[in-house]
């Protein structure tokens, strides 16, 4: 990753060259255009400082944000078992875990701030609404089996979706992608082996661990978004080399993976349409509940409402905190000037 | 196995650890900065780590940890002290910090059961005390409103630091020498915070080494309430 300081440079830097050769705008964004598209086909990264058409700059600032935004609202529902956490070396990987996503929303609002954003300006966008986060945190953990089952399924989920953006066409994307995917892989593993010793466990363990498999299921394959007829920025995003893959492949994907584990772990998969297709070398999945989703979405799901108040809360009483610390600084900064 | 006086050792200070580590815990979610997201809980990582070791010295750590009574833990009624603001939390760290600090600088140095802990865990609680440090300075010298909160938060704990030096079994330490060090050390950081020592006592009537005994203050069983319910619903089961 690039430093805070490094970053802000590069994108004024870029901001520079790409507003310079005002007199022959019109040949020269041409030029610059063929430049871009060029390298895209080549499979080249594009940097900070390297002109870009402004709907790429767009959708990677919408993309990353909601990215950044989800890292930091799924510390919620995770949080709500630290306290509670049945052993203490559960609850020190729990800890852990949740501190390394407040590290992935750093990293991915750095990311984003190549593009000419601010982390500030990013975070007013999520407290208003008017930027999204992953639907599937609307979801509440109502026992402690859910951190398991997040880590297996919610974890594993994004991971399916998120290896492939390590080789996204934008640079410090694909960069913090790369970092990310290593931490989450953990963490996946460490869910899986949670619901491992819950299953093994007492029967009132296997109950608890087959329970919160049945309720995230479906709400995990609805991660990987609407079906690839109905997704909007699909296709501009793999032609710009965001996305490499359709909704519908990651989801397949991500079934065929799941199968297997769900059979190691001893549990089921709600879902009585699920079966090996032997022609397709793949398994058929019953239908999702797009109506589910598309409520969750409109901010009707089951937490919706509770984690954007606590994610205002904290900001908001934490403004005094911010403050002192921006006035201190100040202080220090004259004390040195002088 | 271990001596009894390790055992009140180790259980003093690894308590001190895991209560202070679960109230941190309590933060996640809601603190005022994503870096600070991720320094409260990098700082109650640390203590669950040092708790671990410290309980485990006597038996097995989660029967120690889950299923003791709120009489039976034997940590300071400092750390077990509700989070309040973000002034309160960094009240509580720097006089635990600089405490802990001193305290494993000196078993660091010595030959006892907690050498080889306190040479390692110097390291993170130096850490520990720096960001306390930093904070108290920023809050302290920010602005009016953050002077104010740090202000009352230094002056309502005060009255829980006098147990620190309170001599705990098996610890072969010069408590006074230690206690002068902290209160030396916490002047100085107050000072240069522009805060100032607080007035009045540092032990309440029957504070002075209560925690030691397993006399707490209220907060402290609803706290247990909560970090037992889960174990203890499932008694002999392993997780």
């Amino acid at each position: 990753m690039e430093t805070p300081a490094g970053t802000m440079t590069e994108t004024a830097a870029g901001t520079l060259s790409r507003t310079a050769p005002a007199t022959t705008a019109e040949t020269a964004e041409d030029g610059l255009a063929r430049a871009f598209d060029a390298a895209v086909a080549a499979d080249e990264r594009i940097e900070p400082r390297d002109w870009m058409p402004e709907a790429y700059r767009a959708t990677l600032v919408r993309q990353m944000a909601q990215h950044a935004h989800s890292e930091i609202i799924g510390m919620q529902p995770e949080a709500n078992w630290i306290t509670r956490a049945p052993s203490l070396r559960r609850k020190a990987i729990l800890i852990a875990k949740v501190q390394d996503e407040a590290g992935h929303g750093l990293y991915l609002y750095s990311a984003a701030e190549t593009l000419g954003t601010g982390r500030d300006e990013l975070l007013d966008k999520l407290h208003t609404g008017r930027q999204k986060y992953s639907s599937i945190f609307n979801y509440p953990t109502l026992t402690w089996a859910d951190v398991g089952a997040i880590g297996w399924l919610v974890d594993g989920a994004a991971i399916t979706n998120q290896v492939p953006l390590c080789r996204c066409s934008y640079g410090p994307y694909a960069r913090a992608m790369v970092r990310i995917c290593k931490e989450e892989s953990f963490h996946q593993r460490q869910g899986y082996e949670l619901l491992l010793a819950l299953s093994g466990g007492t029967p009132a363990q296997h109950a608890m661990a087959q329970d919160a498999v049945d309720r995230w299921w479906w709400p995990s394959l609805m991660m990987f978004g609407p079906p690839d007829d109905a997704s909007a920025h699909s296709a501009q995003s793999m032609a710009w080399k965001i996305k490499r893959h359709s909704n519908d492949e990651l989801r397949q994907r991500f079934v065929d993976i799941c199968v297997p584990q769900a059979e190691a772990l001893g549990l089921t998969l709600p879902d009585p349409d699920l079966r090996w297709n032997e022609e397709r070398g793949r398994h058929d999945f019953g239908a999702i509940d797009w109506t589910e989703f598309q409520q969750v979405l409109k901010g009707n799901g089951p937490c919706n409402e509770q984690r954007i108040t606590q994610r205002r809360r904290a900001h908001e009483e934490g403004a005094w905190v911010r403050e002192a610390a921006a006035a201190y600084a100040a202080k220090r900064e004259e004390v040195t000037a002088s | 196995m271990t001596d009894v006086r390790t055992t009140a050792a180790a259980l003093a200070l690894g308590d001190d650890a895991l209560v202070l580590s679960h109230r941190l815990g309590e933060w996640a979610g809601h603190a005022p900065a994503l870096e600070e997201e991720v320094a409260l809980a990098n700082i109650a990582l640390d203590l669950l780590g040092q708790a671990r070791i410290l309980l485990s010295l006597v038996g097995d750590e989660d029967e120690l940890a889950y299923l003791r009574d709120e009489r039976s833990f034997r940590n300071l009624q400092l750390v077990e002290q509700p989070n309040g603001d973000f002034a309160r939390t960094i009240a509580r760290q720097l006089y635990f910090s600089t405490y802990q600090l001193a305290l494993y600088r000196e078993l660091a140095s010595g030959q006892s059961e907690f050498t080889g802990l306190a040479a390692k865990a110097v390291k993170e609680v130096a850490y520990h005390q720096d960001h306390a440090e930093h904070w108290t300075l920023r809050l302290g010298d920010g602005t009016a409103e953050s002077h104010r909160r740090m202000a009352a938060a230094c002056g309502g704990l005060w009255r829980f630091t006098g147990e620190m030096f309170q001599p705990v079994e098996g610890l072969d330490i010069d408590w006074p020498a230690l206690e002068a060090g902290w209160l030396a050390s916490v002047t100085d950081v107050l000072d240069r915070a522009t805060l100032g020592v607080p007035d009045g006592p540092r032990t309440g009537a029957w504070t002075a080494g209560a925690g030691r005994q397993g006399l707490h203050t209220e907060p402290f069983g609803p706290m247990i309430a909560e970090m037992q319910h889960l174990h203890r619903s499932h008694p002999g089961a392993s997780w």
